[in-house]
């Protein structure tokens, strides 16, 4: 018997391991496609209610690049689209994030904000931003404004409430050893609570940007004539399906892409912030 | 003039929920001189966190006067550093920042800040990590930040509520040489909680034993052995003999009331 010092670790027995790394997480998705392509191609829908994955690789293709006009009028303008829709996305998120985190830190750390600004919010915040649509329209008329108007409620909250949440649970001996070291009220507020409450406003930015991207299709589809969400919501009239699928597949990656870009600001300004998952260490 | 002086410190604490109110510091008198390394020795709820914190400023008296260099007490200053029980270090500063974070609210431009800040780096043994965060160094490394910071303000007192209370054996021992070298390097007044007699015999030349619920002091023992102390000595165990009867009288106290 060997003796427990002499005992190597246990090798892994499945020696492409490593070649595997990166690809498991291809196989649930290939598998997927694989199984619809099968399914659009076996003829129990009609090709028009039901494309096949390749179908809609070459509507988006054509949308993007405009090789052959399969899409009609949108051959060829895709980063148009794109743009309007993101332009969108970034105005009423940045409105919401500078107006959530200024409530959401006023809120936190003064009662008086507390008991005058967040009953009102708080009262507002379940009405669905959706049915903010019609106003919007009556107010801000068919363009930019009213999709605006709708990420921005959509954002608010989310980083509103996170904002609440981290400056109200800033450890009090933090806010203690401030003052110990002589902070006054303002360096309390700029120097301890808003770092302190950082990852928590972060945890608020991400869900803010999913909501952004849902709304600003949704007002798209009602109130804009132009993105990613009317190409959508026009191809279902002319029942484009490939259209709608390959817009659908744009704002997932355009939607994953946003939170890509604020996961990597947030891991520059919290790097100070090891966390550890129970799978191991992270970032 | 003593450098704290406590006159008829009181302090009664609500319990809303079951409306009652309770005694935790009943007429706390205590002159605590420059220079002096007071230990406050008693057991858990004894209310030897709550008079430290009175002294910091952080908690008001119900009654009664605090006075640091002939001042009133009402708010927490630099003029008195306190080491916590956990760190309490801003996480997302390095070590130097941490130790400098007073000179930067007073607005002191970055390079005078690193230069003085180097200097307390050196004293407690860190240089090497000024540049690591909080989460990068161990529990012991963490404390030495919290000691370095609360000496570079160049306080009158220094208060520590069981600063080593969460360090294991070994790091504990190291940390209380430290302190003591640090202690009559720099010549300050230090306050130190601590619920361990051992802990308090090592630190301090004076021995405040506290009576738990209510809080009052049992007996000041001043304790001049030599340093560095031999826990092994007899004069070390006869102290040690000393304040364990002040405590054990206590419990009996304590459990025939009962």
């Amino acid at each position: 018997m060997t003796s427990v010092t002499d005992a190597a670790p246990p090798r892994p027995a499945f020696r492409l391991t490593r070649a595997f790394h990166g690809i498991e997480r291809l196989i649930v998705p290939a598998l997927l496609i694989a199984g619809w392509e099968a399914f659009a191609r076996s003829g129990m829908l009609p090709p028009a209610l039901l494309p096949a994955p390749s179908a809609v690789l070459h509507a988006l293709g054509d949308w993007v690049f405009g090789f052959d006009e399969t899409t009609q009028t949108y051959s060829g303008h895709w980063l148009r689209d794109a743009l309007a829709s993101a332009l969108r996305v970034f105005g009423g998120f940045a409105l919401a994030s500078l107006l959530g985190i200024l409530a959401g830190v006023a809120i936190g750390w003064s009662r008086l904000f507390e008991k005058t600004l967040e009953p009102t919010l708080q009262m507002l915040r379940p009405i669905p931003p959706v049915s903010w649509i019609p106003l919007a329209i009556i107010w801000f008329g068919i363009a930019d404004k009213p999709a605006i108007f709708l990420v921005f409620l959509g954002a608010f909250f989310p980083v509103l409430m996170n904002s609440i949440h981290g400056v109200k649970t800033v450890d009090h001996n933090l806010v203690r050893a401030g003052a110990m070291m002589g902070a006054n009220q303002r360096q309390m507020l700029t120097d301890i609570v808003l770092p302190a409450a950082l990852p928590s406003i972060f945890a608020g930015l991400r869900i803010a940007v999913g909501s952004a991207w849902m709304l600003t299709v949704t007002a798209e589809m009602v109130a804009v004539k132009s993105g990613l969400g009317y190409v959508l919501w026009d191809s279902y009239y002319f029942l484009r399906y490939d259209i709608v699928l390959a817009a659908m597949i744009s704002i997932g990656l355009l939607g994953y892409l946003s939170d890509l870009g604020l996961k990597a600001i947030m891991a520059r300004t919290l790097r100070w912030q090891q966390t550890t998952t129970v799978q191991g260490r992270a970032g | 003039m003593a450098a704290i002086e406590l006159r008829n410190i009181v302090k009664v604490f609500s319990d809303k929920r079951r409306g009652r109110d309770l005694l935790t510091l009943d007429n706390i008198n205590l002159d605590i001189e420059a220079n002096d390394f007071v230990c406050l020795l008693g057991p858990s709820g004894c209310g030897k966190s709550t008079l430290l914190n009175i002294i910091a400023g952080f908690e008001q008296a119900t009654s009664g006067r605090t006075l640091v260099d002939g001042k009133q007490v009402e708010r927490p200053g630099s003029d008195r550093g306190v080491v916590f029980q956990q760190p309490t270090l801003m996480p997302w500063l390095t070590a130097i920042d941490n130790i400098a974070f007073h000179l930067k609210l007073k607005g002191v431009a970055k390079a005078e800040r690193y230069d003085r800040a180097m200097e307390f780096i050196d004293l407690v043994g860190l240089r090497g990590f000024e540049h690591h965060h909080p989460s990068e160094m161990s529990g012991g490394m963490n404390q030495r930040v919290g000691i370095a910071r609360a000496l570079l303000m160049n306080p009158s007192v220094i208060l520590m509520d069981e600063p080593f209370a969460a360090l294991d054996a070994q790091t504990k021992l190291e940390m209380q040489e430290e302190l003591v070298a640090i202690w009559q390097k720099r010549r300050c007044t230090i306050v130190f909680v601590t619920h361990s007699v051992d802990e308090a015999l090592v630190l301090g030349n004076k021995i405040v034993v506290m009576t738990k619920r209510p809080g009052r002091i049992r007996e000041a023992v001043d304790f001049d052995l030599p340093r560095p102390r031999d826990i092994t000595s007899p004069e070390f165990n006869d102290a040690k003999r000393h304040v364990l009867a002040l405590i054990r009288e206590e419990s009996t106290r304590l459990a025939q009331a009962s």
